[in-house]
């Protein structure tokens, strides 16, 4: 089994993808980024007139801090609620952060913010087309995630719950399905998770990374979050290629003692 | 003669044959700041000075932010 990590041909040492919103100041957003060890890093776009005031270094910072740790940026087109507008958006991520790289999300539904897997699989096939590598935030259903690898997704990348929410994998048996049955593809397990445990129960599944930003980003402490997730997407790597026992119904004696250990009567 | 288009929905008046490179110079936005797009279609770096504004177009300019 190999321990190769690769997106697009790419390889990348880290398996622990970070966003970079909602950090409480650019220094933390930095802080947390290096200690995470991560090689890539999501950002968005905006439209540039609808606030005045700058984002008090928030995007330099970010940008600094993919250049010192030698990570990738993933631009998203967060705010998309058609094929045709995430094409678009995609578009502008290629010119501005200058990556064919795209983190395909097009809502579906305001309140969860459940991914549209129409407009996706649309947007998908154009994006192709475009030379895009697309890395689209999914359902974890199988027949949607078929069909976006048959449209040339570099990646696939299911919700473990909605974004935002921190409530960990809402159905594991789903993504436990979708690694069974996409032995080949590389998965990633995208927003949703809320506690390091979460992160390393989607690696033990046999996930290849994950991606998460708020579980960071709103710790009391964002630097030592970073490192207790870095830390848990080791340790359900390892755990993944070390073999987890099968879960039994019943107490298994696991000290090799045969019948009683003492006869007092 | 003048003609009126739309930056992110806010109204703007532009001289008659005004490009999308001249309109960024105008509003004191460096080239490689903003991505750009008229009438919901992205327009490349490179193809701004030949996209000659007309009236009622709406061009939308997007910046770099932090994203999850």
């Amino acid at each position: 089994m190999t321990n190769r990590f690769e997106i697009a041909g790419v390889p990348l040492a880290s398996r622990f993808l970070l966003g970079t919103a909602g950090y409480p100041n650019p220094q933390l957003l930095a802080d947390a980024v290096k200690a995470s060890q991560t090689q890539l890093l999501t950002v968005g776009l905006k439209r540039s007139m609808q606030e005045k005031a700058g984002d008090n270094g928030f995007v330099a910072m970010a940008l600094a801090a993919a250049r010192a740790q030698g990570a990738r940026l993933l631009p998203n087109t967060a705010g998309c609620r058609s094929a045709g507008e995430a094409v678009q958006l995609a578009c502008m991520a290629r010119e501005l952060y200058d990556t064919h790289w795209i983190k395909l999300e097009v809502t579906g539904d305001e309140h969860t913010l459940q991914p549209d897997p129409f407009e996706l699989l649309a947007a998908t096939s154009e994006l192709v087309k475009l030379g895009f590598a697309v890395l689209p935030y999914c359902t974890d259903d199988l027949v949607l995630c078929r069909r976006l690898l048959d449209a040339g997704c570099a990646v696939l990348m299911p919700w473990g719950a909605p974004i935002g929410s921190g409530q960990g994998l809402l159905n594991p048996w789903a993504l436990r399905t979708l690694r069974e049955r996409l032995p080949e593809a590389v998965l990633i397990v995208d927003a949703g998770l809320g506690a390091p445990s979460h992160a390393a129960q989607a690696m033990e599944l046999g996930y290849d990374a994950v991606l998460l930003n708020s579980a960071v980003a709103q710790a009391r402490d964002p630097v030592r979050m970073a490192c207790a997730f870095r830390d848990a997407v080791r340790a359900g790597r390892q755990a993944y290629l070390a073999g987890l026992m099968p879960a039994q119904d019943f107490a298994v004696p696991s000290t090799p003692v045969s019948g009683h250990a003492f006869i007092l009567s | 003669m003048n003609i009126q288009i739309l930056i992110d929905e806010l109204p703007c008046e532009l001289p008659a044959g005004s490009n999308l490179a001249a309109l960024l110079a105008l509003l004191q936005r460096a080239p490689h700041s903003v991505a750009t797009a008229v009438n919901g279609q992205f327009v490349a770096r490179e193809a701004r000075p030949g996209t000659v504004l007309a009236e009622g177009d709406r061009v939308l300019l997007f910046k770099p932010i932090v994203g999850g």
